[in-house]
């Protein structure tokens, strides 16, 4: 079983990217779980078709610890599983535990099962305090990728989560697969993201171009496999899906100095 | 090579930095003394103090009888705050009749409530209150995971008082904050300056009257204190907080004089009180015989009426002969002893007073969170240095309330009175002390053991933290938190008993006559090779 965590900043396409991505590895036979880690549990609403189940902590929270698995877990496209943490409104509250709650809660309830290759975690945003950080902690996932743009604020977000990569690292065993570049047509996005790659040590495992397909799918609630398997858009995915299943390029992240970082910026002309 | 160095020799260098300025061997006593006080324990160095919730909740507002006071958090902190002060109380006329103090109300946190928030459990735990109890008065103190998962309190206590018309405060004295508990006496003497003092409208019935500040009647002190002030005709008005009540603290600012007894939880409210109502304030000592005469002497000079005198004088003498012959044959048991305290931040120097009435002299003396004008005096205040710690916690700056302000004396009148008595003004714990004494702010377990050691105090006052290790190490303990269930240890009977468990205690000093095995037995046992 293969653990891996989706990190990025906030808005850049994670849970989007995961659930395409997720299609492709489903298509080729695999057995996937998603374990959505937002508070706003939108993370599996593409392979599920809507918001179909009810999230971890509001059935913690009405029924005590006494849960039933089939309640918070439902299967969809390609018999991928998800599952959505969920977690306090907006201002009230701590997300961060409650995905801790959550984890060790769908442990106990027997949802990693043995058969399965790969467990999926979308996490909100930037690794922002303990909770956020628990699906690359205590030999949960083992493998991140990183979702970023060639603007400035998601490399500035992707440097920052792989300081949290490298901290924990070093005690446990996670590792960085690589940014999958999720495109917002800045001008030489492939190689200014290329470039950062290299400098934190790892690689850019797949430019993802930008779409209207996606946008038509997801209006429909859908991946992009299962809506128009025929698009080119739909290969794209495929594509990231079969080299994150061939991956072998796993590293402790270098994270850069923000004096480094803004160098590398100023070298592909994003700061002029 | 005197004590204090062969203590703080044993540190490392970054420990031993920093250990230096918080530990005072006394020796010249007419140069001043400076003491480093009110920062950060240093980290694992098994510091005997507490924590910001402590402070609010345990010291301050937790003795107040007719107040609900909410441990918001998870159950643990208020359970371990229950009752372990031993502030006793008793329903009066002021609190309504109520006394909540043998109560413990929390609302039980649990991890679903701190992922989703706790304001809604907060709200349902005040609506059982009122429904069980109908309180006068709702206080909310949070704890830790409060301050981060950012529950508004203070929300909670505008809706509370709005839904059910009765007073509601909501603190924010979560433990982390600031160096000690220190921070949650400020934050609590904030509270009631704010909410409480001044909104009510009772006058106290006789010509002289006080409140007594910083008095929590742990064992009962606070009673004998008001037992002794009444036989002297003067009137007290409230009691910050020990047997007090929100019913009595709202009327404060109308008692004549401020007598402050634990000059560090409570300055903050006997100096606002000055500024905004004209309330000057006394630091007394009713621990100890010759210190109680002299409370009530000061009082007495304070007001300034010849028939006030006479009748203090006449107490004075009518209690010491009641008195006269225990406290003799006590002092004939105890002369010549030592003794070493270690308190929170006052009482370190008040029984040192008690103390020489016995013929005993105090020659470690420590505070756990103490600053400096504590030890130093009043006069050091405006050469403290503030850090980021201290300014992390809020100051509150009241004015002159136009209503109610009432000038007791003018500045000349006060200077006048200034000649012989101390008004609005502290000297500290040190001039209390003699050459060759030790004072340890923020005393930790090895500076208490080591202390014990080199100095060799026949009797040691402490807490709960420490009690039982110097116990068993064979020198007498006493507990100066909770007077090991013992008390009132204040005014004149007070010091009777406290002669009393004292000789006991020395008398009967059970651990020095045990022989633990690894003093006789060897522990390892081996055979010489060949």
């Amino acid at each position: 079983m293969r653990q891996v965590a989706i990190y990025g900043k906030g808005g850049i396409g994670k849970s989007t990217t995961t659930q395409n991505l997720t299609a492709g590895l489903g298509e080729m036979g695999k057995k996937i779980m998603i374990v959505g880690c937002d508070p706003k549990a939108d993370s599996t609403r593409l392979v599920l078709g809507g918001l179909a189940q009810k999230t971890v902590l509001d059935t913690l929270r009405e029924e005590g610890e006494d849960i039933e698995l089939e309640t918070v877990l439902k299967t969809g496209y390609a018999g991928i599983r998800g599952v959505e943490s969920g977690g306090p409104e907006p201002g009230v509250g701590c997300a961060g535990r409650g995905i801790i709650t959550s984890i060790n809660l769908l442990e106990r309830l027997g949802a990693y099962e043995e058969d399965l290759d790969y467990v999926f975690y979308d996490v909100l945003g930037d690794v922002v305090c303990g909770g956020f950080a628990m699906p690359i902690r205590e030999g949960k996932a083992q493998e991140i990728y990183i979702v970023c743009s060639g603007e400035m604020m998601a490399l500035y977000a992707a440097n920052n989560i792989s300081k949290g990569i490298s901290k924990y690292a070093n005690t446990g065993g996670v590792r960085l697969g690589g940014l999958i570049c999720n495109s917002r047509n800045v001008d030489g996005e492939a190689d200014l993201v290329q470039a950062v790659a290299k400098e934190i040590g790892t690689q850019m495992i797949h430019f993802v171009p930008r779409d209207n397909d996606v946008q038509r799918a997801e209006i429909h609630k859908q991946t992009v496999i299962e809506f128009s398997p025929e698009v080119p858009q739909a290969d794209q995915y495929r594509t990231l899906a079969q080299k994150i299943d061939g991956n072998d390029m796993f590293v402790v992240p270098k994270p850069m100095s923000i004096d480094r970082l803004e160098a590398i910026l100023m070298e592909h002309g994003i700061m002029d | 090579m005197n004590e204090k160095n062969k203590l703080i020799d044993k540190y490392s260098a970054k420990v031993y930095k920093n250990r230096k300025d918080h530990i005072l061997q006394l020796e010249d006593l007419d140069e001043a003394q400076s003491i480093a006080a009110n920062t950060r324990a240093i980290p694992g160095v098994m510091t005997a103090r507490g924590c910001c919730y402590a402070g609010a909740k345990g010291v301050v507002v937790g003795p107040l009888k007719d107040v609900c006071v909410i441990t918001h958090g998870p159950v643990g902190c208020g359970f371990y705050s229950w009752g372990t002060r031993r502030n006793k109380a008793r329903a009066d006329e002021d609190s309504g009749g109520k006394n909540f103090v043998p109560y413990c109300f929390s609302t039980d946190m649990q991890e679903p409530d701190i992922v989703f928030g706790g304001e809604k459990k907060l709200e349902k735990a005040i609506e059982e209150a009122v429904a069980l109890f109908s309180p006068a008065c709702i206080m909310i103190c949070s704890t830790c995971p409060i301050g981060l998962i950012g529950d508004d309190v203070q929300a909670v206590a505008r809706r509370t008082e709005e839904k059910y018309g009765i007073k509601a405060i909501g603190y924010s004295c979560e433990g982390y904050k600031g160096v000690s508990q220190s921070a949650g006496h400020h934050i609590a003497n904030n509270g009631l300056m704010r909410y409480v003092i001044g909104t009510g409208d009772k006058a106290p019935a006789k010509k002289f009257s006080v409140n007594v500040l910083g008095e929590y009647n742990i064992g009962g002190d606070g009673w004998e204190q008001e037992r002794i002030l009444k036989r002297c005709g003067i009137e007290v008005v409230s009691m910050f907080t020990g047997d007090g009540s929100y019913g009595a603290l709202k009327n404060a600012h109308l008692a004549g004089l401020n007598l402050v007894m634990c000059h560090r939880s409570i300055n903050y409210i006997a100096e606002m009180m000055k500024t905004k109502y004209g309330i000057d304030w006394l630091k007394v000592n009713f621990i100890g015989v010759g210190a109680t005469c002299k409370s009530l002497r000061d009082i007495a000079k304070y007001f300034n009426d010849a028939e006030l005198t006479r009748r203090v004088e006449e107490v004075i003498t009518d209690e010491l002969s009641l008195i006269y012959d225990d406290i003799e044959y006590y002092k004939s048991r105890l002369t010549g002893k030592t003794a070493g305290i270690f308190s929170g931040g006052s009482r370190s120097h008040h029984y040192q007073v008690l103390l020489r009435d016995f013929g005993i002299e105090t020659i470690i003396a420590g505070y756990e969170f103490a600053h400096r004008d504590d030890y130093e005096g009043r006069e050091i205040i405006p050469f403290i240095k503030e850090d980021a710690d201290n300014k992390n916690i809020e100051t509150i700056t009241v004015e002159r309330d136009l209503a109610l302000y009432r000038e007791r004396y003018s500045e000349a009148e006060l200077e006048a009175l200034g000649a012989e008595l101390d008004v609005d003004s502290y000297d500290g714990m040190i001039p209390e002390m003699n050459p060759g004494n030790i004072v340890v702010d923020d005393y930790n377990h090895f500076e208490t053991d080591e202390l014990i050691r080199t100095m060799k105090p026949d009797i040691f006052f402490s807490g709960i933290k420490d009690k039982y290790s110097i116990q068993k190490a064979g020198v007498t303990s006493r507990q100066m938190h909770s007077y090991d269930y013992s008390g009132p240890y204040a005014g004149f009977r007070g010091a009777v008993n406290f002669g009393r468990d004292v000789t006991m205690a020395l008398y009967t000093n059970a651990w020095s006559f045990v022989s633990p095995p690894w003093k006789n037995e060897p522990m390892l046992v081996g055979t010489i090779g060949g």
